[in-house]
């Protein structure tokens, strides 16, 4: 193999890499806003991202059938549509459901593990049980090559951007909106939070509701490169959860530290052994780092039971 | 109170005030929740109206229901008393049954029954993944003593090992249950991957004897489950000697308040950590309980979907419960059958509002309900019988 | 319709001879089944005690309708009850019509178990027509074996099984891979190969036929990479990157569930795309493309026994009925036509045996010839597997396949390959 050869290799995996930490971060972001904020682990988090499938799937049904004008650009707005409407079904969960167990972080992850279930089977009763695929645009599929021998696939360029622009989007809100300086003073103290006049339940609402619209738009994005059906979300969700807690809550650094590690881990032990293997070995990575250190890579100075 | 005695004139619990009262004695009083009258009434249920009223078919079943009793009554003495929910309760089920399951495939893989292999005398999936000699870690499974010590010694092993190494570090509540599932993910996909050595994905299957005694036909099934059935009440009574002895009561105050417990001078983490293999031997003993009635073990049961089921059964039940979480293992594993059956679409939305209203409406399960409404029904109807 | 035809009732008269004359038939046919039944007396065709009166008699069907294979039990679920009921419309077995009971496995292997021993222990059923997943079939198998009964499996697989009391109507290993990838040799000129699969049992054995093949029987030819990835995996560039660096002639794919979707459009988006690259599965069925998109497959290469695009009257009829009665948007994948030659086989059994009786039953099957099958023609072979055809398909991008190669002859099952193991 040519020097070539093996830089185009290298820069592949490293693209590999980096694609794969995109898709982590995006997972995770969701999470790990509602867990700095609530304590609370949405085990429902997946279904909410089969809800951003969904929506591309149900525009891109709009796109064939109806109006072909409408096909190569209905993912951006679709993109839009699926925040919106996992946003709304984040709300109603947490105003039915999550609000009344307020400081019982056990008792939330059965409730929405009970959520999960449920939205899975609306969406085998809605859309059946099979698997369904969107049509995508034609620009998000394929490769770009600015080399002979060197292709990065632009989905995964597209899931890379779509990272960035959440990262930095929660950023921005964070520490220059006014939803940002109620959420950083709740997650600081709660109770002085309460005193000086911030209305924290609605913050948590709010709250919850933006972590799973973030969801949604991370599974709107994943129909580029997974599949699309009403288990879908169980194949995201452990990886999600071991971003977070291997992250250490309530702390955006840590999510992007920790995606990073795993993506890196994962993606350079796939490259030498097998598939199996490598996430074993990556696993069990993460759960002996969590022994050693069980607040995660960036621990919050306050201490969480 | 007199200070030389302090525990005279103060009652032990509201029943014994009421007898002490001179008020007569009324049934409803031995029914308090793990009292002896319940674990009466549950011995009673198990050990003769199920066998009287049921088909060997159907009691086979309850075997099987029972089985996932143990991980609830273990999941109690850990959640409920210690504080400390395990998400990956399916490991050591799984461990448990496949320690078992390894010493009857041996037995039903001697070199008679499997000449039609390229290698006699070694389990059908090693002999299909070109395995040509029995891997060492195999071998001491010849043996039965082995592999019941296995069945208790791995889990608990296990169990102390990530026991120790979180609660030492004060590590508890979501995070302690998000590692469990990366536990129960690691061992599954192990599990999965290494199909030369553990089956794979089908797990191991077809087994047919224990020591020579067929455990396929009805009289094997009856006996098994009265074996199942008498091991269940002697775990119960177990746990509850454990619950009414000191360390119970730490137990309880750990789950509690765990600073002052520390505060007082008590190593928390060596008592979470004897919950937490409590809970994990219990399921042990459950897994190879179920693999000796159902005759097969697969790695379906080690993964996070069917560990978060297990915390339902004692969920329902009532976490605080022993006796609660048999009735609930029972009963919600009744319902998915029966709905299953029936209406299978609907199922899911049953099992989702389990779990959303155990937690919402019914925190201590039923046991709680019992203890809310039924209790005090009674003892109205006890107290205006009395006067 | 003028008065004349018109009588008291208002019937035109044409229309009314014609109602009369079905009426008349009507019994006719009636006791024709009646008198078919009579022909075999309940005692006869039943000394098991099986669930057979003289009108009736009872068969299982344990799928999953729920769970993560719904996916794709659902197709074998349809195609069955379509078979029973076109068998019904003729009119019956023996005289019977058939029941069903079914069941949900509900992808859970001890559900499947249990549920199997409810079907032969409770209900008593002359026929199981069920499972999908060799977990589920390795759970049920020793009670069927134990209970005697009768399991129609209609999955291709890996082989290394034969049982008294099942009729694979899937296709074996060899039988799907032997001669697809002689083809690839010959035809595709290719000598290099890439194995991948999901990590278990199928692709795993699967692979090692394929490399024993490949390294001993097609001269000049070799495995430059085998690669597995857990089932559930949906991030494929490290694997795809190996790839590229192999730059093998033939990418051979054996991946199962939620990871082809994940694997074909990661694929695409990697550049490697049918025209660059030549790859052959034999885990994709026009059901997996409904998943994947059309698009995105386009011009690979599967390796089946059947494609609802096969041009034989046998299979324009089947695929008509299919349609009209689960809809024409439903497609039909290789398993869901093994699922429908179930019924038929053991009908053709249990008319040759003359009775309900499984040890009859098994002892007729072999030799027995399906001419009316969709793929053409099967034949039951001693081993309880089928005699059959390996077809290549080439998917094209409204999600069906285009039949490039057919094997010439009938393969013979072999499910114990010797030199393969």
């Amino acid at each position: 193999m040519s020097a070539s050869d093996i830089l185009n290799i290298t820069l592949m995996q490293g693209f590999a890499g980096l694609s794969l930490f995109s898709v982590l971060l995006l997972m995770g972001l969701g999470l790990a806003v509602i867990f700095g904020q609530m304590g609370v682990i949405n085990m429902a988090h997946g279904e909410f991202m089969t809800i951003g499938a969904y929506t591309i799937y149900m525009f891109s049904q709009l796109a064939d059938n109806y109006w072909h004008g409408f096909a190569p650009v209905y993912f951006p707005l679709a993109i839009c549509a699926a925040f919106a409407l996992a946003f709304a079904a984040g709300w109603v969960a947490e105003w039915a459901l999550i609000r009344h167990l307020y400081r019982r972080p056990l008792d939330t992850l059965l409730a929405t593990w009970g959520l999960s279930l449920g939205m899975q089977q609306v969406f085998r009763s809605v859309f059946g049980p099979k698997e369904v695929s969107p049509t995508l645009p034609d620009w998000l599929m394929g490769s770009w090559s600015p080399k002979p021998g060197l292709d990065i696939p632009i989905n995964g360029l597209f899931v890379m951007s779509l990272a960035v622009l959440m990262t930095g989007g929660v950023l921005l809100a964070l520490y220059r909106s006014r939803w940002g300086l109620r959420v950083r003073a709740t997650v600081a103290n709660r109770q002085m939070a309460n005193a000086a006049g911030i209305d924290t339940r609605k913050t948590d609402r709010l709250t919850f509701a933006i972590g799973c619209g973030m969801a949604g738009v991370a599974g709107a994005a994943f129909t580029a490169i997974g599949s699309t059906g009403p288990t879908s979300g169980s194949l995201y969700i452990v990886d999600s959860f071991l971003v977070v807690t291997f992250g250490g809550a309530a702390s955006l650094l840590g999510t992007v530290a920790s995606a990073f590690g795993i993506a890196q881990m994962q993606s350079i032990s796939e490259f030498f052994m097998t598939g199996s293997s490598a996430r074993v070995v990556t696993l069990l990575t993460i759960v002996i780092v969590l022994m050693l250190r069980p607040q995660g890579l960036f621990a919050s100075k306050v201490r969480r039971a | 109170m007199d200070p030389l005695n302090p525990s005279a004139g103060v009652p032990a619990s509201p029943d014994r005030a009421a007898a002490r009262a001179g008020l007569r004695p009324a049934p409803w009083r031995w029914l308090t929740t793990d009292g002896y009258g319940s674990l009466a009434v549950l011995a009673a249920l198990i050990l003769v109206v199920f066998p009287l009223a049921l088909d060997v078919f159907r009691l086979n079943l309850m075997g099987k229901y029972l089985t996932y009793a143990f991980v609830a009554v273990g999941l109690v003495m850990a959640w409920g008393y210690g504080g400390v929910l395990s998400l990956g309760q399916g490991v050591f089920f799984g461990l448990g049954g496949y320690c078992m399951a390894m010493f009857l495939k041996l037995e039903a893989s001697d070199p008679v029954s499997t000449k039609i292999q390229s290698t006699p005398g070694i389990p059908d999936f090693m002999d299909w993944n070109q395995l040509t000699a029995l891997p060492f870690w195999w071998k001491p499974f010849h043996s039965l003593p082995f592999a019941l010590a296995a069945v208790v010694v791995v889990p608990c092993a296990l169990a102390f090992v990530v026991g120790f190494a979180m609660f030492k570090r004060r590590v508890g509540g979501v995070y302690f249950a998000i590692i469990t599932q990366a536990v129960a993910l690691i061992l599954s996909v192990l599990i999965i991957g290494q199909q030369g050595y553990t089956g794979g994905v089908n797990g191991i299957t077809d087994l047919r004897t224990l020591l020579g005694w067929d455990i396929r036909g009805d009289g094997a099934k009856l006996i098994l489950y009265f074996v199942n059935a008498v091991l269940l009440l002697v775990a119960i009574l177990c746990c509850r000697q454990i619950q009414r002895s000191k360390l119970g009561t730490l137990l309880l105050a750990m789950r509690d308040k765990e600073d002052r417990v520390r505060f007082s001078g008590y190593d928390v983490a060596m008592f979470k950590v004897f919950a937490f293999c409590v809970a994990a031997v219990l399921a042990a003993i459950g897994g190879a309980m179920f693999t000796l009635q159902v005759g097969f073990m697969s790695p379906s049961f080690v993964g996070i979907v069917p560990s978060i089921e297990m915390v339902i059964y004692a969920a329902v039940g009532g976490r605080m419960s022993l006796v609660g979480a048999v009735y609930g293992a029972v009963l919600v594993n009744l319902g998915k059958t029966w709905f299953s059956e029936s209406f299978p679409n609907l199922w899911l939305f049953l099992m989702a509002a389990l779990f959303i209203g155990v937690v919402m409406a019914f925190p201590n399960g039923l046991a709680g309900l019992y203890d809310s409404h039924v209790k005090p029904w009674l003892a109205r109807r006890g107290a205006r019988s009395a006067s | 319709m003028s008065h004349d035809d018109q009588n008291e009732s208002g019937m035109p008269s044409a229309l009314r001879r014609k109602l009369l004359m079905g009426l008349a038939a009507a019994p006719a046919l009636a006791v024709s089944g009646i008198a078919r039944a009579q022909q075999f007396p309940t005692a006869k065709v039943n000394t098991t005690h099986l669930a057979v009166t003289d009108t009736e008699v009872t068969v299982g069907q344990l799928h999953s309708a729920t769970g993560t294979m719904a996916i794709s039990e659902t197709g074998s679920i349809q195609a069955e009850r379509l078979a029973i009921e076109q068998i019904n419309a003729a009119g019956g077995i023996l005289g019977r019509k058939i029941k069903v009971i079914q069941e949900d496995g509900a992808s859970d292997w001890p559900t499947f178990a249990e549920k199997s021993k409810k079907l032969l222990e409770n209900d008593h059923v002359a026929a199981v027509f069920g499972c999908w997943t060799s977990a589920s079939r390795k759970a049920v198998l020793p009670i069927f074996e134990r209970d005697n009964g009768l399991l129609y499996y209609p999955t291709f697989y890996e082989g290394l099984e034969q049982s008294h009391n099942v009729f694979y109507t899937g296709q074996e290993a060899t039988q799907q891979i032997l001669w697809g990838l002689n083809w690839a040799n010959q035809t595709k000129k290719a000598k290099s190969f890439f194995l991948i699969g999901s990590d278990y049992i199928w692709p795993r054995t699967s692979n090692k036929i394929a490399r024993k093949h490949i390294e001993q029987h097609l001269s000049g030819c070799k495995v430059v990479g085998e690669e597995y990835y857990p089932l559930g995996t949906t991030n494929f560039n490290s694997l795809i990157n190996k790839i590229k660096i192999a730059k093998p002639d033939c990418i051979y794919a054996i991946i199962v569930g939620g990871s082809n979707v994940a694997f074909y459009k990661q694929l695409k988006a990697a550049g490697i795309t049918a025209d660059k690259q030549f790859l052959l599965t034999i885990s994709v069925t026009e059901d997996e493309v409904l998943g994947i998109g059309g698009e995105n497959f386009a011009g690979f290469y599967s390796a089946m026994k059947y494609f609802e695009s096969l041009e034989n009257d046998n299979n324009k009829k089947f695929v008509a009925a299919f349609k009209a009665k689960y809809g024409p948007k439903s497609v039909i994948g290789d398993v869901t036509q093994a699922a429908y030659l179930g019924p038929w086989l053991w009908k053709a059994a249990v008319e040759k045996a003359g009775s309900f009786d499984v040890d009859k039953v098994v002892a007729a099957s072999p030799g027995i010839e399906l001419k009316s099958a969709p793929e053409g023609y099967v034949k039951i072979h001693a081993n309880h597997h089928l005699w059959s055809r390996t077809r290549i398909g080439q998917a094209q991008a409204d999600g069906q396949f285009k039949v490039v190669a057919e094997s010439p002859d009938l393969i013979e099952p072999n499910p114990f390959p010797k030199g393969y193991q």
